[in-house]
């Protein structure tokens, strides 16, 4: 009855998303222990159609296209995690302190942040990739270049807000400093919305290493990482199953935390749910 | 008689604008001894909340602020901002008028106390900050304060918050205890226990109040003495019986007219005609003259200053004439 209500309460949305994640999450965590195949070797003839034995095919060497779409996971849902909360923790920082401080401050932050935003983010990201040299590690950096900037203006939105809050103002006229008046009066306000645009950001991110990937800007073969295979794919166009694996894996992981942010802005704040 | 406990003279806030400065406090004199209640009248935008977040260094670095706030003998005004933290909260305390806001929502009621507690007493260990926070709940007669600690403010009623917004006002023993409004967001009922409390700790504690507030029945009933502001000056002060029985302002008496009265019957209040005036377009002369009944030629040049009249201080070139 208790776990009905709590499953009412979530909603569908979350709930599918949080299935979707969850599958990953396992898979990424327990996918060396029962694997079929090694993501590396060639285990069949190449490029042949899905069947009994490989599921979804095997590839253009000859290496199984499902073994190698769940191992990719172990690529993407990692990078996406470090790339989300270094951009999100960095950029609410700093949009927090922008917002407390204002004056000056605001201004060269928020400046920042308008000429970041003002590029397309999957140009910026390659442009920062390919002046790094390709790679996942310089594709995380270049990830979290582009993706601070919106949670700065979120964070300093919701300061703004909490800010001329009268518990503020009870907490500066009881004698609290700045720096406590930020961190336990205005900050404990302020995480929602950042929390719910961090879990969109995840599927975003998953989605930009797989495009760098693709340009060949990411992950460098043999890597089993999704953007690199649909590459590959790319090269076999009519075998289309090499490509469907990653495909599949990329819109499942997008999809499933675009469903659980967007059920976890219902929970978190009431005023948007219907 | 010795020094007051908390001495204003000659308050004057002006800020900054793109038509020049403009002046919101003119000179506000008042004191409040310890134990004593002073009531602090006005309507709005006469410039109470403006007073009191002056003499708490609470106004923006870019606001003028002159004259002289002494507590105890202390002088205020011109302190460096560590200097302020350390009499906010400590030995002035301030209660905010809506106590729906003016606590934090996501930090239970016993954790804010113990945070006030803290913030100048960092010494005191956790342990016993707590139990000062529980004994400071049941002081302001919030039932099974141990419990209520653990509360959210969500979980508490509107009277219950404004007491323990009281509570954790007194954490670190004030001398003076600054209530804006303190009851305007309340029922008539809850009001009563609220204005008791803080009764009783004048009595027992010799706190000074500054009691802020557009009830004139509450002052009336509370403080010792009143003190009437009108745009931006206090325009009467005196005990607060000589201010209800012989009011000396053309604006109090229009005030106390405006009351509804329980023995007479009447079928429409009487109101003040006209608005105060804002600080950027105040007439040369006394600033309540365009809506007074008895100004006179000289009210519309002459700014009155406030001056001594028997046991009042009243700002009225005509206070003297005219039938008290």
């Amino acid at each position: 009855m208790k776990a009905l209500a709590l499953l009412r309460r979530l909603g569908l949305p979350m709930i599918i998303g949080g299935f979707i994640v969850l599958f990953w999450i396992v898979v990424a965590l327990t996918i060396d222990l029962w694997s079929p195949y090694d993501p590396f070797s060639i285990v069949g003839r190449r490029l042949r159609p899905p069947s009994d034995v490989h599921w979804l095919g095997t590839d253009g060497l000859g290496r199984d296209v499902l073994v190698r779409t769940l191992y990719g996971v172990r690529h993407s849902l990692p990078i996406a995690l470090v790339v989300v909360l270094v951009s999100s923790l960095g950029g609410a920082m700093l949009g927090a302190i922008a917002g407390y401080l204002g004056g000056k401050t605001d201004s060269v932050i928020m400046r920042l942040v308008d000429i970041t935003l003002s590029f397309p983010a999957i140009l910026l990201a390659m442009a920062v990739t390919a002046a790094l040299g390709p790679g996942l590690g310089n594709a995380a950096v270049a990830m979290v270049v582009v993706s601070w900037p919106v949670y700065a203006r979120l964070m300093r939105a919701q300061v703004l807000t909490m800010r001329e809050r009268e518990h503020v103002e009870a907490a500066v006229a009881a004698g609290a400093g700045r720096v406590r008046v930020l961190t336990r009066h205005i900050l404990p306000l302020c995480w929602s919305p950042v929390l719910v645009n961090a879990t969109m950001d995840l599927g975003q991110i998953v989605l930009l290493a797989a495009s760098l990937s693709f340009i060949g800007l990411g992950a460098l073969p043999p890597t089993p990482e999704w953007g690199q295979m649909i590459a590959e794919g790319a090269v076999n166009f009519y075998q289309w199953w090499v490509a469907l694996g990653p495909g599949l894996a990329i819109l499942s992981v997008v999809l499933g935390f675009n469903f659980l942010g967007d059920g976890l802005r219902d929970l978190l704040d009431p005023r948007s749910a219907q | 008689m010795t020094a007051p406990l908390l001495e204003v003279r000659g308050l004057e806030v002006a800020f900054p604008s793109p038509a020049g400065r403009l002046a919101a406090l003119r000179g506000v004199d008042f004191h409040v001894a310890a134990g004593e209640v002073l009531g602090l009248v006005g309507e709005s935008g006469s410039g109470k909340s403006l007073t009191m977040l002056s003499i708490m260094g609470l106004l923006a670095p870019n606001v003028e602020v002159s004259g002289s706030v002494r507590l105890d003998g202390e002088e205020l005004l011109g302190r460096t901002e560590a200097a302020m933290r350390r009499y906010r909260g400590r030995r002035i305390a301030m209660i905010f008028q809506d106590p729906m806001t003016a606590l934090n929502p996501v930090i239970p009621i016993g954790d804010q106390i113990v945070e006030a507690i803290r913030i100048h007493q960092p010494g005191l260990s956790r342990r016993s900050a707590r139990e000062r926070a529980v004994e400071l709940l049941s002081q302001v007669a919030i039932p099974d304060p141990r419990a209520r600690a653990g509360q959210y403010p969500f979980e508490f009623s509107g009277g219950m918050r404004q007491r323990a917004m009281i509570a954790m006002a007194l954490a670190n023993d004030p001398e003076l205890l600054i209530a804006d409004e303190p009851t305007t967001a309340l029922d008539v009922t809850i009001q009563a226990q609220v204005i008791e409390v803080m009764e009783r700790l004048r009595r027992d504690r010799g706190i000074g109040l500054i009691l802020i507030t557009h009830d004139l029945g509450l002052v009336a009933g509370v403080a010792d003495r009143v003190a009437i502001m009108y745009a931006g000056r206090v325009v009467e002060q005196a005990a607060t019986a000589e201010v209800f029985y012989r009011p000396r302002h053309p604006y109090t008496r229009r005030l106390l007219a405006s009351l509804p009265r329980f023995d007479d019957d009447v079928d429409r209040l009487a109101t003040i005609d006209g608005v105060p005036p804002s600080p950027a377009r105040r007439p040369p002369g006394c600033a309540f003259a365009p809506r007074c009944l008895d100004a006179v030629d000289r009210c519309a040049q002459d700014d009155p200053l406030p001056r001594r009249i028997g046991a009042s201080a009243v700002a009225c070139h005509r206070a003297e004439e005219l039938p008290a």
